[in-house]
């Protein structure tokens, strides 16, 4: 990193004021005002760096600026590279990078919706987070209370863009679906069976998340972070506290990380193989539907034996663990392990025995490898075509250092890859369990409570089990936040859907969907 | 396919025997809190951590009136570890489920101390025993059932959490088909509504929509800590609270999420509504 640093002082020494290491491995490069366009054509043609999130925050009161942070990674660094621009509030517009980097298309349109400044440039400007039937208001200013009740909305909540042509016609699904499943609408454009095109509105289940984190409590944040995606819980929860023990520099006790590495897998397996059942139980593989969950519910009463709740609620903190275990609380790992090994390996057979399941996965909703780049997808979706990334392994956090594991990734990018991504991670992930419950130390399971200093900023990222989860916090006086970014991998997958039906029969959505299985609320928040 | 036959055999009787036999909790598995009233000496550490608000205290006049709200409680368990006195304490009851609001709310009044301590308990209220135990619902419902009940689950703005528990009642392990009970896709073909929430700004006019599709007479179930109240949500420009905010609701189940035994209780209970007002209002 010092290089890298180096070589930017040189490359832009007009633009750069200052920079700092704002927490471990995190290097923030402050920059004179909001124009960060080139320094991130250079970081990502020079060094192959990846935009991994951008997004903003509202010092007027403070400060008279906004805030824009592109955070950054690079291959082979464990670091974090973030450049910090600054927008006046006097001229609210900042230069889009939507058009070169498409990754960045809906960030940069949350931070019109949500902040009111403007992308410059950017190739659809339209509204992303805020539905179109929303008033002209900008909820993560600090002007903007909490509790504003906003007057009835009026006109349409979202056009879409028409279809033309002889035959073809518009299917709209949603917001409510057929199945139990989160909310979100659909508008397919169809020429008989084949999908032409498929347009999304999301954000049915904005809740008002990141608002919410202003000023509240750390320690009761902590529960709000567990609610953003109710299937990541555990992650959710885990990337938060790691960007308050980053922020002010809580070390988190050996025993502990070995808990949250334990349980983050737990997290991955129970997802994986719910996954692997519903994907089959799409294309009418019903029994292996039924296994499947059957299997689930051993692993969910394991769940509640280490954390009381069998959604891995109510047990990560920050500085560690909220609860101890007992001998027999780990004993119960392992056994539990081995009869679910067992079954997973006769559904994962009983899944492979099956020709007809064969046939409608393979080459089915593909996503192709330069495309999800692109995109910038992650997790599951992107190590099934050709993205090798998983920050279990390039930015090494808890245990996962002292645990050998393999990442799988593949390039054809079919429901069936999706499948076979999840299928060889689950064999890893009970692995990893294993050794980790070997080698777990005794010790402390949490770091005394200590106060959190202000104004300081972290990251918290963890390879939750859809993908990336990334966390970033501001902290405030007397223990509350500032201000704190949530990115799900979802965001950036969406956009990825909308390529891989494309040409499908609209018989195969459902079964397409679902091998991404996407967060709606950690999309929406 | 003699593979998979040979799996479904070996494996033979999955299904759980809830409400007919307690189900299997793990030790540490945190269901309704429990007061000693008596022997609370303050309530201000347990207010003070509570994530949702759902221990709440107000002094005036030298009085100190603690409110514990079950519909707000997301089971975290704080409260119990903040609670040096023991008085406060997490058990492993889960059916939860009213039809009454006001029945999850429970209050206590203390004489106040000067150090903010309580003095004498003055008055409390004893709050939510389950309205009716699950197995003498079950027995109530068998004479009942005449037909199967239709479920149409609506999300109107959860994290997910709770879908998670609806879906597993369609496992083999807690198969509400044995009941009768199935789940829909149209609210026209529905008996119950099954919500989760917070109910969003954004999904407050679908959910709307679909109340209205659904025929009379229609049961509406509240789940969860964001269904009932609006949870750690609570109201704020984006969310509108719980779901009676917005449609009127019947039967109420606390949880974060609830666990499928917690469901089953609440739909069972809401079941017994069913009946009643098909006698009055019986379907063309
Ligand atoms: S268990 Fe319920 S009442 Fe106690 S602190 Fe947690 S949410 Fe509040």
């Amino acid at each position: 990193m010092t290089s890298l640093l180096n070589n930017l002082r040189e490359c832009f020494p007009e633009q750069i004021r200052a920079v700092e290491e704002t927490a471990p491995g995190q290097f923030t490069v402050l920059l004179d005002g909001p124009d960060a366009t080139e320094m991130a054509r250079h970081l990502m043609s020079g060094y192959q760096a990846r935009l991994v999130t951008v997004f903003a925050e509202d010092r007027v009161q403070v400060e008279g600026v906004f805030y824009l942070y592109y955070v950054f990674d690079r291959p082979g660094d464990p670091s974090w590279l973030i450049l910090k621009a600054s927008v006046a509030a006097e001229n609210p517009t900042f230069p889009s990078l939507a058009a070169e980097f498409p990754a960045v298309n809906w960030q940069e349109r949350e931070i019109q919706d949500w902040f009111g400044l403007e992308a410059v440039g950017h190739p659809n400007p339209r509204r992303v987070a805020l539905h179109d039937n929303w008033p002209d208001v900008h909820p993560l200013r600090k002007d903007f209370p909490l509790d504003t009740v906003l007057p009835p909305f009026e006109g349409e909540r979202h056009v879409y863009r028409p279809a033309h042509g002889e035959g073809v016609f518009h299917i709209p699904v949603g917001p409510v679906h057929a199945g139990i499943i989160e909310p979100g609408h659909f508008d397919f454009a169809v020429a008989g069976e084949p999908i032409l095109y498929l347009q999304l509105r999301m954000f049915y289940t904005h809740k008002g998340t990141e608002k919410l984190f202003e000023n509240l409590p750390i320690q009761r944040a902590v529960f709000l972070a567990e609610s953003i995606s109710g299937d990541s819980a555990f992650s959710h929860g885990t990337a938060f506290c790691r960007a308050i023990e980053q922020a002010s520099g809580i070390e988190v006790p050996a025993r502990a990380q070995f808990q949250r590495t334990i349980l983050l897998e737990l997290e991955r397996i129970v997802n994986h193989i719910s996954d692997a059942g519903a994907i089959a139980n799409d294309v009418g593989f019903v029994i292996a539907n039924a296994h499947a969950g059957r299997v689930r519910e051993i692993l969910l009463g394991l769940c509640e034996t280490l954390t009381g709740s069998r959604m891995l609620r109510g047990m990560v903190a920050p500085g560690g663990v909220r609860r101890d275990w007992q001998r027999t609380q780990v004993e119960a790992i392992e056994k539990t392990l081995k009869v679910v090994q067992r079954e997973f390996r006769d559904l994962v057979a009983m899944l492979q025995s099956s020709n007809s399941t064969r046939e409608r996965l393979q080459r089915t909703g593909i996503l192709r490898a330069e495309k999800a780049s692109m995109l910038g997808v992650v997790g599951v979706a992107g190590r099934a075509s050709g993205v090798d990334l998983d920050l279990r392994r390039d930015h090494p956090y808890e245990a996962y250092r002292h645990l050998p594991f393999r990442v799988p990734v593949y390039q054809a990018g079919d429901v069936r890859h999706r499948l076979l991504v999840r299928i060889d991670e689950v064999s890893e992930s009970i692995q990893m369990v294993r050794a980790a419950v070997t080698q777990l130390p005794d010790g402390p399971h949490r770091a005394p409570t200590q106060p959190i200093p202000p104004d300081r900023c972290a990251i918290g990222a963890v390879e939750g089990w859809r993908g990336e989860i990334v966390h970033w916090v501001h902290t405030g006086y007397g223990n509350c936040l500032e201000r704190c970014k949530v990115k799900d991998p979802s965001l950036n997958n969406w956009p990825a859907i909308v390529e891989a039906v494309e040409g499908n029969i609209i018989a195969d959505f459902p079964v397409i969907n679902k091998s991404f299985n996407l967060s709606y609320s950690g999309t929406d928040r | 396919m003699f593979k998979i036959l040979q799996k479904s055999i070996s494996i033979g009787t999955v299904t759980a025997e809830y409400p007919r036999v307690a189900p299997h909790l793990a030790e540490q598995f945190r269901g309704r809190l429990e007061f000693d009233f008596a022997a609370w000496s303050d309530a201000r550490p347990a207010a003070d951590v509570c994530p949702t608000g759902a221990i709440a205290i107000h002094d005036c006049d030298g009085v100190r009136q603690v409110t514990v709200d079950y519909g707000r409680c997301i089971f975290c368990g704080e409260c119990e570890q903040a609670s040096a006195d023991g008085a406060v304490r997490m058990t492993k009851q889960f059916e939860l489920a009213v039809t009454d609001r006001r029945d999850l709310v429970i209050t206590a009044e203390y004489a106040l101390q000067a150090d903010g301590h309580h003095g004498e308990l003055l008055s409390f209220s004893s709050g939510p025993i389950a309205e009716e135990p699950g197995k003498r619902i079950e027995a109530a419902i068998h004479k009942l059932l005449g037909r199967s009940l239709a479920i149409r689950q609506v999300d109107a703005g959860s994290c997910n959490g709770c879908e998670q528990e609806i879906v597993a009642l369609n496992n083999p392990v807690h198969d509400i088909e044995r009941f009768g009970i199935r789940f829909v896709a149209s609210p026209r073909h529905a008996d119950m509504l099954l919500v989760t929430g917070p109910v969003t700004r954004n999904m407050e006019l679908a959910l709307r929509k679909t109340w209205a599709a659904t025929p009379d007479p229609k049961v509406v179930v509240a789940v969860g800590a964001c269904g009932i109240s609006g949870g750690i949500f609570g109201t704020n420009y984006a969310s509108l609270g719980g779901v009676d905010a917005v449609i009127p609701v019947d039967v109420y189940i606390p949880g974060c999420p609830p666990r499928p035994e917690a469901l089953l209780h609440g739909i069972l209970l809401a079941l017994g509504l069913v009946r009643q007002r098909m006698g009055t209002h019986p379907r063309g």
